[in-house]
Order: structure tokens, then C-alpha cells, then sequence
């Protein structure tokens, strides 16, 4: 599904350039549920962008489901990010003004999907996190988790290739946490490929492969099931 | 081009950040209501000006006699100037005239009719003053060639006098007794000012005949059809010379004859206009870039509020162009709107306060509106232009950055 290959990375500082990722090689199958972990400064973060394909690398090749993507123009991305990929953030980024439903609903009219129809999806996926009832709350009326499935509900609805989680549990308690993993464990299940950014322990444990991160290189890469 | 969705997307946006929204609109309502207000006050001072100027016709020269205040050609100084129908003769066929009258005034002057009677002012005259006055016919006719070459003792009188004396009658084809002398009323007429209402036009002839002033007359005017100003200074000049020369006085005797180059006073008034309209459109100049001002710095800081979900939009398939058409479309809807109400309470304001501040200076602030719906589309379009770079900056947003939680 994912193939990397001796992607780099760096930043301009100042004068010269801070290098991010020193040549990173990763694969990652379709189906397959795995985490990445890193300290801080590790370039985990900018590997998830790159993932996303919301920042460019330097070198180095990265396919996403076969298809290379290399200086794509920000409209293609756009359109890549819609309809391949699916993200979870750690803030969950619903947009305050709108209700549940208009959130979950929301990448399928940047797909051109129309309102009505939108809705009806969205209510499904609203449904499939078991938020059926809440579809008319806003995001401040929400708790924690509940605002967690609803990203994912969003994150799920264009039924991409590929879920990208960024640190999804940072925000929530340890119970909340483990029903949002179960909830991820359960996508996964059902086919979806899932990346998942962390740097808490118990939650890469319950993925099935660890990448580890340090200084910019994969160190390791242990099968955990 | 018409996206229901798009617009649905954005109604709902602009109806869910009220504040927002209303902020932005209310720079882009306060400019467009001055304007209009401003224009309203411009315009109502140029009315103003121009109504006291309809009273008479703006291109009038009127020449008075004086009294001669230097020694000239063996006559002593002091000598009162006397105008003569030569005078008006000469007038009449000088180069440049339109219209011509002369006149004078009869004194201790009264009209009666019937068991009514007042003091009105008789003032004998030529046809060509109906031009000169400016007189509004109201009904019959204005004195013309035939009376004055056939001295009919005929009258054109004034709304005023038929206010006064005439009660549920027609006046015209009744006498009316001018000084105890019958003339029949063949017209009447009406004035801008009520002073000038108050009177009884009879043919020149006819007065000096039947009240004995021989060929005397108290005054000459004419009009200068569409002469410049210097043309007619030239022409007063030429008119000074000549009556120098036939009532023996020192052309550069200031005193012995008066003239009143009314387009000149015209034109000075007309300059003050125009320099009024200069500072009405630098302040509306002035009043448009603050609001565009306005609009920017305020979509600048709505871009930056947004900053988060525009991040979230992009990373969830919003692509560059549909965030820079949703920032301005946001903004020129706002700015449209907001313009609208402010051009309507603009003018809504002028059409009911306008009437309470009616003066000889002031009068009907009216406000085009081409000129107001020409600016509030300048505004809509500087509000787009000002949305614009805050739009692309906007689009620009790498979600990353946006999304970064510190």
C-alpha cells in the first residue's frame, strides 16, 4: 500500500538546512495496522506529513497504493488526500461551527458529493461509531472521545486507502484511549490500512508492527503479532 | 459559475460567526452610508445655489445709473446720471445681447381691485424681461411687442397680487386699477422668491405715457446668451464707454453707472461649487479607501482566526482554489450586502431628514444614484481585491503548520 524508498528531508535554517530524515525505507501493506515511534525531533511528525501528502521530500521515492507520488501540483495532492486518505488528529480539528454530521460529512463535498445525499452517508458513518444520536450536537457539547469517533467517522466516510492517526489518543484519558484504539482495531479489521503516530507505549502495543525513529532513520521495525 | 452547495456552504458559515460577519460588514455599511450622506449634503448645497440663481437668469448683466463723482468735460462732479430710451436703444442693438428690457418703477405705487386695494410694486417693462426674471406663466400671456408698440394699458400680475385681491375670481380679462388707472390683466404669472410675486409688469410705453415719465428709464438689462465671462466684462466695458460718451462722464468714474455682471457673481459661486465637489470626492476618496481598509485588515484577521480550519479543510481535499473562492466569495457577499443596506439607509436617511433641513442654502440632498451604486460597486470590488490577498495567503496555509497543536 505504502512504499518508501530513501525518502530524505530538510528544513532550511537559517544559512544551511536542518536534514529531517536521513533516507528513510518503509513498506507497509495493505490491511496492515502499525505505529510510529519517536522522540520528539525524530522526524516522525514530518514522515506523517510526507505520508499525508501534506509536505514534499527532497529525494527519494514514495508510491501510495502503486502510484508514485513526486512534485504533484497542490491540486492533485488535494485531491489524493480526499479520496486515499483518511486523517485522525490529536486536537480531533472538528471545526467548531459545525454540528457532528456537517463534520463527518464534510470531505464529501470537497469530493462533489451533494448535501443530501452527504448527510445520509455521513449519518451511517456517524452510526458505525456509535454516535447516531449526537449527530446534531456541536463539537463543544461533545466529550473527548466522543469528538475522537466523530474525526475517525469523518476520517472513514470517503473510504480511503489509508487511515493516518497523529498522536490520536494524546488528548484523552487511558479508558477513552483504549475505546478509540478498539474502535481503529475494529477499521483495521474490516481491511483498512492504519498508521498510527504515538510515543505512548501501550498504545503502539496494540498495533501489529513498530516502527521506531530516531534522528531522522528507521532503527527498528519489530513485529509485535 | 452558481454553486448551490458553495453558497450553502457559506450562508452557513457567515450565519454561523455572526460577530464576524457583522464586523466586516458594518466597515463596508458605514462607508457607503457616509458617502451617500456625504454626496446627499454636496449636492443639496449645489441645489441650493443653483435655486437662488433660478430666480433670474444667470446670464444677466443689469446696468444702473449713479452719480458722477469726478469733473468731466466742463460738468461739475455730483451730477446725477438720468438713462434715456436711447440707452436702451443702444442696448438692444449691440453685438452679444439675447434678451433686452429696461425699466423703471412706479413710485407710491398701489393696486386695487374691486373693495380691495394694497401696495404693490408696478414696474413697467419690456417683453424681454419675462427672460430676464425668469417668470413662470401661470396663465394668459406676458406683456408683448404689440402692447408696448400700441401702449395698451395691459397687466401681467404676480401670484402675490392675486392672493391679495383676488378671491375665487379669475383674473385674467378683469381690470385691476394701478394707481387709480384701469388696466386690464392679461397673464399671471409666478416666481421662485414670493417678493418677486408681488408685482404688476406693465408695457414700458404705456407707463411713461400715462404716468408721465417721458423717455426716462430707471434701469437697462439684458442676457448674454452663452457669452464667456470675459466676453461679457468685455461687453460691460463696451457698454460703460459708450454711455460715457453720450452722458458725458469720465469712463473711469466708478460711481456715475453701476453694472451687475451677474455671471460673474455666477461664476464665482460656481467656483466655491467646485471646490466643494473637490473636497466632497477627496473625503469620498478618502472615506472608499477606509473602508477598503476596513475589509482587508478584517479579512486578514478572519484568514488567521480560520487559520485551524482551513488547515483541517485542506488536509481533508480542499484544494487551493476552493479556499481562495470561499474566502472571496465570502468577502464580496459580505461586502455586496453590507454595501446595499448602507447605500438604501443612506438614502432612506436623506429622503426622510431632507425635508426638515431645507434652507436658502440648502435645498432637496439628493443623492445619484448611478454615482452611489457606481461606488458601492468600486467598494465591492476593493473589498474583493482586499479579501483577495488574505485569500491567497489563506490557500497558501500548509496544514501542517496549521495543525500543529502548540
Amino acid at each position: 500500500m505504502i512504499q518508501l524508498k530513501n525518502v530524505q528531508k530538510s528544513y532550511p535554517v537559517g544559512g544551511g538546512s536542518l536534514p529531517v530524515l536521513k533516507g528513510i525505507d518503509l513498506t507497509i501493506n495493505e490491511g496492515e495496522m502499525v505505529s510510529i515511534m519517536g522522540s520528539s525531533g525524530s522526524g516522525k511528525s514530518t514522515l506523517l506529513n510526507i505520508l499525508g501528502i501534506l509536505d514534499d521530500f527532497d529525494s527519494g521515492e514514495y508510491y501510495l497504493d502503486g502510484k508514485l507520488i513526486d512534485h504533484i501540483s497542490e491540486k492533485h495532492a488535494a485531491f489524493l488526500r480526499n479520496s486515499f486518505i483518511g486523517f485522525v488528529f490529536q486536537s480531533f480539528n472538528l471545526i467548531p461551527f459545525k454540528n457532528a454530521l456537517e463534520n463527518v460529512a464534510l470531505p464529501l463535498y470537497y469530493k462533489g458529493v451533494n448535501r443530501k445525499k452527504r448527510n445520509v452517508i455521513a449519518l451511517e458513518y456517524l452510526e458505525k461509531v456509535g454516535l447516531k444520536e449526537w449527530a446534531e450536537h456541536m463539537p463543544s457539547e461533545l466529550s473527548g472521545g466522543q469528538k475522537q469517533r466523530i474525526a475517525i467517522a469523518r476520517a472513514l466516510i470517503t473510504n480511503p486507502k489509508v487511515i493516518l492517526a497523529d498522536e490520536p489518543t494524546g488528548a484523552l484519558d487511558s479508558v477513552t484511549s483504549y475505546e478509540v484504539m478498539d474502535l481503529l482495531k475494529q477499521v483495521n479489521k474490516e481491511g483498512m490500512t492504519v498508521i498510527i503516530v504515538t510515543h505512548e507505549k501501550d498504545i503502539s502495543e496494540m498495533t501489529q508492527r513498530l516502527i521506531n525513529l530516531h534522528d531522522g532513520k528507521i532503527i527498528s521495525e519489530p513485529i509485535l503479532v | 459559475m452558481f454553486d448551490f452547495d458553495k453558497w450553502n456552504e457559506i450562508f452557513e458559515t457567515l450565519s454561523k460567526n455572526k460577530l464576524r460577519t457583522f464586523l466586516t460588514g458594518f466597515s463596508v455599511f458605514w462607508g457607503i452610508f457616509m458617502l451617500v450622506i456625504l454626496l446627499g449634503a454636496g449636492n443639496g448645497l449645489q441645489n441650493g445655489v443653483t435655486k437662488m440663481f433660478q430666480q433670474d437668469a444667470i446670464n444677466t448683466i443689469w446696468v444702473f445709473p449713479g452719480t458722477t463723482n469726478m469733473a468731466y468735460q466742463g460738468y461739475k462732479s455730483g451730477r446725477r446720471i438720468q438713462f434715456q430710451n436711447a440707452d436702451y436703444d443702444y442696448i438692444k442693438k449691440l453685438d452679444g445681447t439675447e434678451y433686452t428690457s429696461a425699466r423703471f418703477s412706479v413710485r407710491n405705487s398701489y393696486a386695487t381691485f374691486g373693495n380691495k386695494g394694497a401696495a404693490f410694486q408696478i414696474d413697467a417693462v419690456y417683453p424681454d424681461n419675462n427672460y430676464i426674471e425668469n417668470c413662470i406663466q401661470v396663465s394668459g400671456r406676458y406683456i408683448n411687442e404689440n402692447d408696448v408698440k400700441e401702449m395698451r394699458k395691459v397687466t401681467s400680475i404676480g401670484m402675490g397680487v392675486v392672493n391679495e385681491l383676488y378671491k375665487d375670481v379669475d383674473p385674467i380679462g378683469t381690470y385691476i386699477n394701478l394707481n387709480g388707472i384701469p388696466f386690464k390683466v392679461i397673464g399671471v404669472y409666478t416666481e421662485t422668491t414670493p417678493n418677486e410675486e408681488m408685482r404688476c409688469y406693465i408695457p414700458i410705453s404705456t407707463g411713461q405715457r400715462v404716468f408721465a415719465y417721458n423717455n426716462r428709464l430707471e434701469n437697462v438689462q439684458m442676457t448674454t446668451g452663452d457669452l464667456s465671462l470675459d466676453e461679457t466684462k468685455a461687453l460691460a466695458e463696451e457698454i460703460r464707454e459708450n454711455y460715457a460718451l453720450t452722458h458725458h462722464f469720465d469712463p473711469a468714474d466708478r460711481r456715475a453707472m453701476y453694472i451687475q455682471n451677474n455671471i460673474e457673481q455666477y461664476q464665482e459661486v460656481l467656483d466655491i461649487m467646485t471646490g466643494i465637489k473637490i473636497f466632497i470626492l477627496i473625503i469620498g476618496a478618502g472615506t472608499i479607501v477606509a473602508g477598503m481598509v476596513g475589509v482587508s485588515n478584517i479579512m486578514t484577521i478572519v484568514v488567521k482566526e480560520r487559520t485551524k480550519e482551513i488547515g483541517v479543510r485542506k488536509a481533508l481535499g480542499a484544494t487551493p482554489f476552493s479556499i481562495v473562492t470561499m474566502v472571496l466569495q465570502e468577502s464580496v457577499f459580505v461586502t455586496a450586502f453590507a454595501g446595499y443596506i448602507g447605500l438604501l439607509a443612506g438614502i432612506a436617511l436623506l429622503e426622510f431628514i431632507g425635508p426638515y433641513i431645507q434652507s436658502d442654502f440648502f435645498v432637496n440632498p439628493e443623492v445619484d444614484v448611478n454615482i452611489a451604486l457606481g461606488t458601492t460597486i468600486v467598494l465591492i470590488i476593493a473589498g474583493s481585491l482586499a479579501g483577495f490577498f488574505p485569500s491567497r495567503r489563506a490557500a497558501k496555509i500548509k496544514p501542517i503548520a496549521a495543525l500543529r497543536d502548540e
